[in-house]
């Protein structure tokens, strides 16, 4: 991967100023890169990684993952059943996995009912859907390669040879 | 009361800048680029074996010379990444860092009266150690050549007593390297006094401009080098301590004499976890390496902007920066960014008489810090 998308997955905030002084590149030929990136959509979008542990509101939301076995269409494979689930905005991620089942789909919703609801109203019922599973989560501990804790302190002693 | 010390540790000079040390450590909320140790922890699946070794109960002593299984893999690493072939049963011996290596390198070939070639600014322990072995430490500045070290130095200061130079590259603390080149510059005054060369290349994985060549991978040198290396800047674990000595079979055999009787053996739970950063390490390595690559990059840059000039390092992570345009000396800049801005870096003095008027920078500290020091030090020298 190019060290500018390095970067940037690191950190979303670094100024194209400063990834240019840290490969030591044109400020112009970062920019361009990163438009490039944007346009071809190699980079979707810039977002915060919030814990929400730690957010304590009182509406905070209800994860499940439910394994989906579908029903295969012809000629359209798995794509177009899958479409039709992630469409809903209450998906918030779809793979398909190889395995006992075919769909894992991740649900957000504000509580187990409306999750359950959506499961029984939506998604279950759906042509082509086989059956579903539903595994509601309890806690998260890391997400997207973040550790989903307070930043340790420094262990370093302050100054040494 | 006095006469209970040794003569020689008597003579032996505390560092001069212990007090601005303690200056630091009492302070709080202080952004410090003084540290000489990376800012990563150790990669975990090195601390998850060392934790499952002590599950295991592999709590013993291990053979003298380290673990046989250690060895073996620094023997095949050295010959796959430096082209240099070592004897895991004769010729490596795990020590507790590079310093204990050192230090049985001295003891073992030092006679009293023997001189030791240290170019200057060098770490801290050269010179100390050469005088507790009985050796005359022989400190050879390279301020006037771009901080390394040159065959017409090493010339000019060779005599019938000099018996060994020490080198350091990539350098703690300037960041200078030597190119496959400059160590073939340096080979034939080494041959010619018919010194023992004990290599330091413990920071030899974060060289960022061209590949490391080790002194021992040299054609006809091998025999006179005594190659030092560690696992506590390339992965990122200082505190486990350990080290290796690759050489000739007779100062390997004199130094594990020595080893023996003092250490015994380095820690096992630090060889398994050794043994692990060699198996599966290299991808952490890597991406440390890149991480600090763009710090230098960014730091250097930085500093020659906001007047503090620099020439960019070619390895580890400290960039040497010259305080001479400003009023002070090294370790009253120091001290005054210290109390006016907190932020702490460590005065060039510490390394040697040679490194007056520069400070040593170390961007072994995250990106935030990094601007943050940057910027305070910016309103600091425009208060000056």
């Amino acid at each position: 991967m190019d060290e500018i998308l390095e970067i940037l997955e690191k950190d979303a905030r670094t100024s194209p100023e400063e990834i240019a002084k840290m490969l030591h590149k044109d400020v112009s030929k970062v920019k361009q890169a990163i438009r490039k990136y944007e346009k071809e959509g190699v980079i979707l979008k810039y977002k915060a990684v919030i814990n929400k542990e730690l957010t304590r509101d009182e509406e905070s939301e209800v994860r499940a993952l439910i394994e989906v076995n579908i029903v295969p269409q012809k000629d359209l494979g798995f794509d177009k059943i899958a479409e039709r689930i992630y469409s809903f905005p209450e998906v918030t991620s779809c793979y398909l996995i190889s395995g006992t089942y075919d769909l894992l789909v991740v649900i957000e919703g504000k509580n187990m009912h409306t999750v359950s609801n959506f499961v029984a109203e939506k998604l279950s019922c759906m042509e082509n859907v086989r059956g579903t599973v539903t595994h509601f989560l309890l806690k998260k501990y890391k997400e997207d390669g973040v550790m989903l804790k307070h930043r340790e302190e420094n262990k370093r002693i302050a100054i040494s040879y | 009361m006095k006469d209970i010390i040794s003569k020689v540790v008597q003579e032996m000079q505390p560092s001069g800048i212990r007090a601005f040390f303690d200056l630091v450590l009492g302070m709080k909320d202080v952004i410090s680029l003084g540290v000489g140790e990376p800012d990563f922890v150790t990669p975990w699946s090195v601390r998850e074996s060392a934790i499952f070794s002590l599950e295991q109960g592999y709590t013993s002593y291990t053979s003298n010379k380290g673990m046989m299984k250690l060895r073996l893999q620094i023997a095949r690493f050295l010959k796959n990444h430096h082209e240099v072939t070592y004897d895991p049963d004769d010729e490596i011996l795990i020590t507790v860092g590079v310093s204990e290596a050192l230090d049985l390198a001295m003891r073992a070939i030092i006679n009293p009266g023997d001189k030791v070639l240290i170019p200057e600014p060098c770490y801290v322990s050269y010179g100390p150690v050469t005088a507790l072995a009985g050796g005359i430490p022989v400190y050879v500045s390279t301020a006037p050549t771009g901080f390394k070290i040159t065959p017409e130095a090493i010339e000019r200061h060779c005599d019938t007593k000099t018996k060994a130079i020490i080198i350091n590259y990539p350098s703690n603390p300037t960041g200078v390297s030597y190119s496959k080149r400059d160590l073939e510059c340096l080979k034939k005054a080494i041959l010619k006094h018919k010194l023992i060369l004990i290599s330091d290349e413990v920071y030899d994985e974060l060289t960022y401009d061209f590949a490391h060549t080790s002194f021992a991978a040299l054609s006809g040198l091998k025999n006179n080098t005594l190659y030092l290396n560690g696992f506590s800047k390339s992965y990122a674990m200082t505190g486990w301590r350990v080290g290796y000595a690759c050489g000739p079979k007779e100062i390997i055999a004199a130094m594990t004499k020595i080893h023996q009787y003092t250490i015994m053996c380095v820690s096992i739970t630090s060889q398994i976890a050794a043994c692990e950063a060699l198996q599966s390490g290299r991808k952490a390595v890597e991406e440390m390496k890149r991480e600090y690559r763009r710090r230098r990059e960014f730091v250097v840059d930085n500093l020659n902007r906001i007047g503090l000039s620099c020439n960019k390092p070619q390895g580890a992570f400290y960039a040497f920066a010259s305080v001479k345009n400003t009023s002070l000396n090294s370790i009253d800049f120091c001290q005054q960014l210290l109390k006016e801005q907190k932020v702490a870096v460590v005065p060039g003095n510490a390394f040697g008489k040679s490194g007056e008027g520069y400070i040593r920078i170390s961007y072994a500290s995250s990106f935030s810090n990094l601007r943050e020091a940057l910027r305070r030090m910016e309103i600091f020298l425009k208060g000056l």
